[in-house]
């Protein structure tokens, strides 16, 4: 079963609110999805209109929050978006995300750090939005993030797994969990990202931007578990060419 | 013409290319990389050089002799290529508006997604000093003056609320003195405490009055050209600040300096050539996008309309132009967003909205104090849909789209760490 700081987790979907024609779209979407994490932007939750159109049907599911930052271009608002959703939600759960570059919405590696390592300090288990790079996860491991979310490719672009290479590498030197966020657009690629060993997805953009959000969760919630049965089960090496069973060492025979 | 076409496209594009060169060189030769406030204050320069080496007649050739090739390559490779732009928005695109739109729904949603973020004008004042025939707050105008004290702006921010906002613009005529940085200083705090986001369309101010109207919780800045064509510019606005057509071509250079996190242009649609003004703004735009990669960018789309003592339009937008041009943007820009007023007939606004827009307005006053005292005699322009803000998110979630009220944290102003 998944970990991530203290809590288990049965599904390996993590889903989100943003994009969604209505609350009760999002809202039987989630349900479909089976996922137990759900992110949700603060700078979208109106904690000033009482019963929010987002807040509000999570709440009443029982899904556990994953706050995130998004629309934070620098440490400082990240930190700010932090400790309101500590206050008005009550958890200490936290996707971190900083994107000053409002194009691509690349995540911005320095500003990331300085932030998780006051929002680890402060008691927030952060869970860091970051490109697949290897030494930045290493290095936010080292300060004490919950868990490392690297990117497969930009934010809603559906592009799939851009950064395998590097995903692998990740996953390969990681001691806390890798969440593979953005770029997911189809259960293949969610499929893909479990193959390769990830410890969970985290889809929004592919889900609530289908014809059919609630059909597509269920979708992807059957792509991740096959993607980790064949994680479990242990793929066969690939070559680009048939193989011989023993070419260089079958003249030896089988006697010792 | 097939040789004068290719001829012509060719020089275009070394331009381009030449210009796109000059660019990166002076960013990558004057940036320092120190991050000082959101990093942009160490670029030097200003849209203006690179406006004055324009060569402007022979953009409007290239608009008017495109062909239909031209049109579908620009459509196979549309983002942020001036030369697709300049196809997309030619009369030569008009036959393909369908192939437009449906590209431009796909691109729309799925950055962002249903979304619809909505925000209201809040009028401070009608006075100005400037004369410009088109517009209703102009100073030879004889109409009743107004700013609105504390006591009044109070009313109006309650009212707004009340309609579910928490988005807004705050809207003056250009008066330096009486509704100058004093005013501002003064308003912004009051109007921050209610809002998350607070955005500006006043008359334009130093790069130092932004840095410090950000610090007082000033999120965005709408400074529109009115037109890029400086005889018409000229023939238009004469008298009063206004008539310095390069302090207002400047003023994006400005706001993206002083930390602003989004910078909106525009063009007022049939003072001049439309087409050829679009085409000059998404020069600008795509100008300030690579100067200035941490701002946001949003376009309007005002077309000329009667207004108290105004003028007819030029060359006007037809309701099909007007969609060319939202779909040539979103075709060109990704993440630009696209903002449509209570100018344009409810029927026609409601099958915009999921054509490209990304933010709209309802139940809007045009006049100061308009919220609280309804009174025709003070507007800057008579809107066309009347219909409440409750009406019109009814209307977006019938078509499946999202409106969205709440998009911004009031305690972020930007500094790196």
């Amino acid at each position: 079963m998944l970990k991530i700081a203290d809590t288990d987790f049965s599904s390996r979907l993590f889903t989100g609110t943003g994009k969604f024609a209505s609350g009760r779209v999002m809202q039987d979407a989630i349900a479909a999805s089976g996922s137990e994490l759900v992110t949700l932007a603060m700078k979208r939750v109106d904690f000033k209109a009482g019963s929010d159109d987002i807040l509000a049907p999570l709440l009443s599911r029982g899904v556990r929050l994953l706050p995130n930052t998004s629309g934070a271009r620098t440490a400082k608002e990240a930190i700010f978006a932090a400790e309101l959703s500590r206050e008005m939600l009550g958890t200490e759960w936290l996707k971190l995300e900083i994107h000053p570059d409002p194009k691509y919405l690349m995540p911005c590696p320095i500003e990331t750090f300085l932030a998780a390592k006051e929002l680890v300090s402060q008691g927030f288990k952060v869970l860091p939005y970051v490109h697949a790079d290897p030494v930045l996860c290493r290095r936010l491991e080292e300060i004490g993030c919950a868990a490392v979310m690297p990117l497969g490719s930009p934010i809603g672009s559906n592009q799939g797994l851009v950064s395998r290479e590097f995903l692998k590498i990740i996953i390969e030197q990681a001691g806390i969990p890798v969440v593979v966020d953005a770029g997911i657009g189809a259960p293949s690629h969610a499929c893909e990202a479990m193959e390769l060993g990830a410890d969970a997805v985290l889809v929004n953009t592919a889900i609530a931007s289908s014809a059919d959000p609630v059909r597509m969760a269920k979708a992807f919630a059957k792509a991740v578990e096959i993607g980790r049965e064949a994680y479990l089960a242990g793929l066969g090496a690939t070559s680009h060419h048939a193989v011989e069973t023993s070419p260089l060492t079958g003249f030896l025979g089988t006697h010792p | 013409m097939m040789a004068i076409q290719s001829q012509h496209q060719a020089s275009l594009g070394n331009e381009k290319d030449k210009l796109i060169g000059k660019l990166s060189g002076d960013v990558t030769g004057n940036f320092t990389g120190k991050a000082t406030g959101t990093g942009t204050g160490s670029v030097k320069g200003n849209f203006s050089e690179v406006f004055a080496a324009l060569d402007i007649d022979r953009w409007r050739l290239g608009l008017y002799s495109a062909t239909a090739a031209d049109v579908e390559r620009a459509l196979r490779a549309p983002a942020g290529r001036l030369d697709a732009l300049m196809a997309l928005l030619s009369p030569a695109a008009e036959p393909y508006l369908e192939q437009m739109a449906q590209q431009s729904v796909r691109l729309t949603r799925k950055r962002f997604g249903a979304n619809i973020g909505m925000y209201l004008p809040l009028y401070l004042s009608n006075l100005c000093a400037n004369e410009c025939d088109y517009c209703g707050f102009s100073m030879v105008n004889k109409i009743k003056r107004k700013t609105l004290n504390d006591a009044e702006i109070g009313r109006e921010i309650a009212l707004i609320q009340a309609m579910g906002y928490d988005s807004v613009l705050l809207v003056s005529g250009e008066h330096e003195t009486k509704v100058g940085m004093d005013y501002f200083r003064r308003v912004l705090p009051q109007v921050k405490s209610a809002f998350s986001y607070l955005a500006m369309e006043v008359q334009p101010l130093s790069e130092a009055d932004y840095a410090e109207l950000v610090s007082l919780g000033l999120d965005a800045v709408m400074v529109y050209q009115e037109t890029y064509q400086r005889r018409t510019y000229s023939e238009h606005h004469t008298r009063g600040k206004k008539t310095d057509f390069i302090w207002r071509l400047d003023t994006p250079d400005r706001l993206a300096r002083a930390g602003v996190d989004k910078i909106g242009l525009g063009v007022l649609l049939g003072l001049d050539d439309w087409r050829l003004d679009a085409l000059i703004m998404g020069h600008h735009l795509q100008y300030l996008e690579n100067r200035y990669w941490r701002s946001r960018y949003s376009i309007s789309l005002p077309r000329l309309r009667p207004c108290t003592g105004g003028v007819a339009p030029k060359t006007e937008i037809s309701d099909r132009g007007l969609v060319q041009m939202i779909c040539a943007f979103r075709l060109f820009s990704e993440s630009l967003d696209i903002s449509l007023s209570t100018r344009e007939r409810p029927d026609f606004r409601d099958n915009l909205f999921a054509l490209g827009i990304t933010q709209t307005s309802a139940g809007s006053a045009t006049s100061p104090g308009g919220y609280s005292e309804p009174d025709t005699h003070l507007d800057q322009f008579e809107i066309s849909d009347e219909r409440s803000a409750a009406t019109i998110a009814s209307v977006l979630k019938s078509r499946g789209l999202n409106p969205v009220w709440k998009d911004w944290e009031s305690g972020w102003h930007g500094e790196c760490a």
